[in-house]
């Protein structure tokens, strides 16, 4: 093997690796820059913040591996924190004069359901109705964030620290609760990381995705059952979003209908930063799950050193643009480095 | 007859490669002007590519174009049209959003004070093109709105909007009725007097003789004949086509067929805007036996493959699947009942360019590696590593991605990926498009082998040659019907006349 070739492959390797080297490059920085910040009680917030979006991310990363998008996470996010709030505060009124309650478990059962049935809907709306992805989640992006306001009429659900006589006093545990030492919630994104990632790498349905993604057609052409594909990456991105949205409602003990406004945008930006490519096809649950990670350590360390939140933006912004950036030059050096072995042969 | 045609544009020594395949080998091409020069070949020999060069859509790798006498370079189609040189592709590089006028002024738009484009021109222009083509097209509509022929008008008037000197035309005539085959006819004697160079390619060899006034003939990117028409018959045609001691293809006789696996009855594809694309289709193919399917393109040979796989809702007929009716209206349920697609266009339809080739290979059959939702990843790489084996697929790794192989490998990897799915009928919709002599050898004994196995194989090819040598028994399509049935070694005029498709009789009928 030739220097050169020898050199690109090195470059290749640590453009493969460029999220990780991004996590460790701004947590290397952070550790310098502002104090305290490595120590154990500040990694446990940051990967509770962290876990919000990448709880999202996850989700949005199998719309985008299909060649899809999901604008609409932001607003079932939102949705699900009010029919939380609802089923804790008031239950269901059939309208006899009494009310049904629920337990936390039913709850969040319910929630997740409604999550679901948002992304079924945007399923059936690319599928069989032929909408363009981004047209059919906009549109959910609306009514969804419309359906929320109207169910407290713009109010905020207060004081859901739930009820015994009803079940629902474990409801604050969801955002708060520990097991083993952490935060339950790092718990569930764990499952959820290690079982989105299982399907995507050692199941059928996570090798069709990246099939649909690759080549609609020709994934087709091969038997697989496109529309159903999308209808579980619409469904499973709205399964991931009730979930925000439940810890959100139990996090602070309340609802408010404008939760999750533009999470939609962060979670595309981990998915992104993770390496997961916007034309379809390509994308590790892993990757995206280290891209949510950079950018939280980003604005938690930047909060941490006092930069002004204003900037934080700008920086974020930067950081996107530069990712992509990296990742089109990789995919240029791959296809180059590919073109001198074939001639090598 | 030299003097009164001048030559406008010559090719010495042109070679073109491409990865995997040399299309052009040392061409010398002679292109007169006032006259109508054919290129004639089968799909595959070369004249796309020729033609390709002439427009500067490609360059050559080795070799030189002169014109008047000074070597020139198009590097880009502009450079070829700055040098008056005009080319109608045969797949319509048009926009069916925009109207007629702007489709032929698309970016050289007439403008007043540098920006604002001067419609009223634009439409004045093409009006009196519409008219010297003897058109009834208004300018204004929208071309999507326009038929496949008038469309191919629009993108003749396009070329001869730019001033053309030289004029290529590909295969014109394919999508036109026997009156737009006229006034083409006229407006190209017409540009012939006005000393336009035409270089004209069409596989309808009657239409050739009657048009062409010298004939070049190409035969695997080399050329085999070239001289002025006076005297040229179709039986010569064919001979320089496919060659005296016609290529031999790998052939073991295998004695008996098995039952029927496969029937079609009646199958019916209406096409928009009346008629048929697939036309009362019926066709059966028993056991260990190998049908080929010959005809032009257009002649709705792969329609009728996507109808058996259920790309097509709005096709009527009845398939058979030993027997048995197919009732199951998606790909994954023919696949079960043991259909398998090798479809035409490998990159679009094929394959997964992204993904590893062992993930290719096993896409349709990975339930077999699947138990309730565990994929066993061991057993998968087992099993594309046999199939890898067994059609001797050249890879480094299966790891690597599919897009890195080369043709011939790519193509065996969508046969893999069709086989991994335990098929009895196998449909191969041009089977060798796009890959060299060694591996069309290759994907052929694997298709006898197959049939040897107790396959029956379904296969579309535009190749005499292929469709000769491969097949049991040739079924001729034209017009979207049966037109021939010929036995394995039939006589290469009959086929071809049969896949010739009679406009005066249909327009008659």
């Amino acid at each position: 093997m030739t220097a050169p070739t020898h050199r690109a492959n090195w470059l290749l390797l640590l453009l493969n690796l460029r999220t990780f080297v991004a996590l460790i490059l701004v947590l290397g920085f952070f550790s310098f820059a502002a104090p305290n910040f490595l120590s154990a009680a500040n990694a446990v917030i940051v990967s509770k913040h962290v876990a919000l979006n990448a709880f999202l991310a996850i989700g949005m990363t199998f719309v985008i591996i299909t060649g899809g998008i999901d604008l609409s996470v932001g607003s079932i996010v939102g949705l699900c924190a009010m029919v939380a709030g609802w089923l804790v505060l008031n239950g269901v009124d059939p309208g006899f004069g009494w009310a049904v309650w629920f337990n936390t478990y039913e709850i969040v059962g319910i929630v997740v359901l409604v999550g679901v049935a948002v992304g079924f809907i945007n399923g059936l709306l690319i599928t069989r109705l032929n909408v363009a992805p981004f047209i059919a989640t906009l549109g959910t992006l609306y009514i969804a964030r419309g359906a929320a306001l109207l169910s407290s009429g713009g109010r905020t659900f207060p004081n859901l620290s739930g009820n015994p006589d009803y079940g629902t006093q474990s409801f604050p545990l969801l955002g708060a609760g520990h097991f083993l030492g952490l935060p339950l919630m790092i718990w569930m994104l764990v499952v959820v990381g290690l079982a989105a990632h299982y399907i995507s790498r050692r199941t059928p349905l996570g090798r069709h995705i990246y099939a649909v993604g690759g080549n609609e057609r020709g994934a087709a052409l091969s038997g697989v059952k496109v529309n159903r594909i999308k209808m579980f990456v619409y469904m499973f991105s709205g399964f991931c979003a009730a979930i925000v949205g439940l810890i959100i409602a139990s996090q602070l003990q309340a609802s408010h209908p404008a939760t999750g406004e533009t999470f939609e945008l962060n979670a595309i930006a981990a998915a992104v930063l993770g390496g997961t490519s916007m034309s379809g096809g390509r994308g590790r649950i892993g990757g995206t799950i280290v891209g949510a990670f950079v950018i939280g350590i980003l604005s938690d360390g930047l909060v941490m050193m006092g930069v002004s939140s204003f900037w934080q933006t700008v920086i974020k912004g930067i950081v996107i643009i530069v990712a992509v950036v990296i990742d089109q030059a990789q995919s240029r050096l791959q296809a180059r480095v590919a073109l001198a072995q074939e001639a090598a042969r | 007859m030299t003097e009164a045609h001048p030559i406008g544009l010559t090719i010495r020594g042109g070679t073109k490669v491409y990865p995997g395949t040399r299309a052009l080998k040392s061409v010398d091409f002679d292109l007169r002007m006032g006259a109508v020069n054919v290129l004639v070949g089968e799909n595959g020999a070369g004249k796309s590519t020729l033609m390709k060069i002439i427009a500067g859509v490609e360059e050559l790798t080795e070799g030189r174009i002169e014109m008047a006498g000074r070597e020139v370079h198009f590097r880009s189609k502009s450079d070829a049209v700055a040098q008056g040189i005009g080319i109608v592709f045969q797949e319509l590089n048009l926009f069916p959003n925009l109207s007629v006028a702007e489709n032929i002024f698309i970016a050289r738009e007439p403008v007043r004070a540098g920006i604002d484009i001067d419609a009223g021109a634009q439409r004045v222009a093409a009006r009196a093109l519409m008219r010297r083509l003897e058109q009834d097209i208004d300018p204004d509509a929208d071309l999507g709105t326009l038929r496949i022929g008038q469309q191919q008008i629009v993108e003749i008037a396009k070329a001869l909007a730019q001033d053309a000197r030289i004029l290529i035309l590909d295969e014109p005539t394919s999508a036109l009725s026997v009156s737009e085959v006229e006034v083409l006819f006229r407006i190209i004697a017409d540009l012939k007097a006005q000393g336009v160079g035409i270089v004209y390619i069409s596989h309808r060899l009657d239409e050739l003789i009657r048009v062409g006034d010298y004939i070049t003939v190409l035969r695997d990117g080399a050329i085999t004949g070239a001289r002025a028409m006076d005297g040229v018959d179709i039986p010569w045609i064919v001979r320089t086509m496919i060659g005296e001691g016609s290529k031999e293809f790998p052939r073991t006789e295998v004695a008996s067929f098995g039952d029927e696996v496969f029937r079609a009855e009646d199958i019916c594809l209406p096409r928009l805007g009346g008629g048929f694309t697939v036309d009362h289709l019926s066709l059966s193919v028993r056991a260990g036996e190998i049908v080929g399917l010959y005809g032009l393109m257009g002649a709705g040979r792969t329609e009728f493959l996507e109808c058996i796989m259920a790309q097509h809702p709005h096709c009527r007929g009845q398939f058979f699947v030993e027997g048995r009716p197919l009732t199951e209206r998606d790909v994954a349920g023919r696949i079960a009942r043991g259909l398998a697609l090798i479809p035409e266009d490998r990159k679009r339809d094929g394959l997964v360019q992204g993904m590893a080739i062992r993930e290719n290979l096993t896409l349709s059959a990975l339930s077999h590696f699947t138990r309730v939702f565990h994929l066993n990843l061991k057993a998968e790489a087992a099993g594309a590593a046999e199939f890898i084996r067994r059609l001797t697929i050249k890879v480094a790794s299966p790891e690597n991605a599919v897009s890195s192989l080369s043709g011939g490998n790519q193509q065996k990897v969508v046969i893999g990926k069709a086989l991994m799915t335990g098929p009895k009928v196998l449909l191969m919709d041009e089977p060798s498009r796009g890959i060299d002599i060694g591996a069309k050898a290759e994907v052929f004994r694997t298709m006898r082998r197959l049939a040897a196995d107790g396959l029956g194989i379904l296969f579309v090819t535009s190749d005499l040659d292929e469709v000769r040598a491969l097949s049991d028994r040739i079924l001729v399509m034209a017009n979207g019907r049966l037109t021939g049935e010929f036995a394995g070694n039939a006589d290469p005029a009959a086929v071809i006349s049969a896949a010739t498709p009679h406009k005066t009789k249909e327009a008659a009928a």
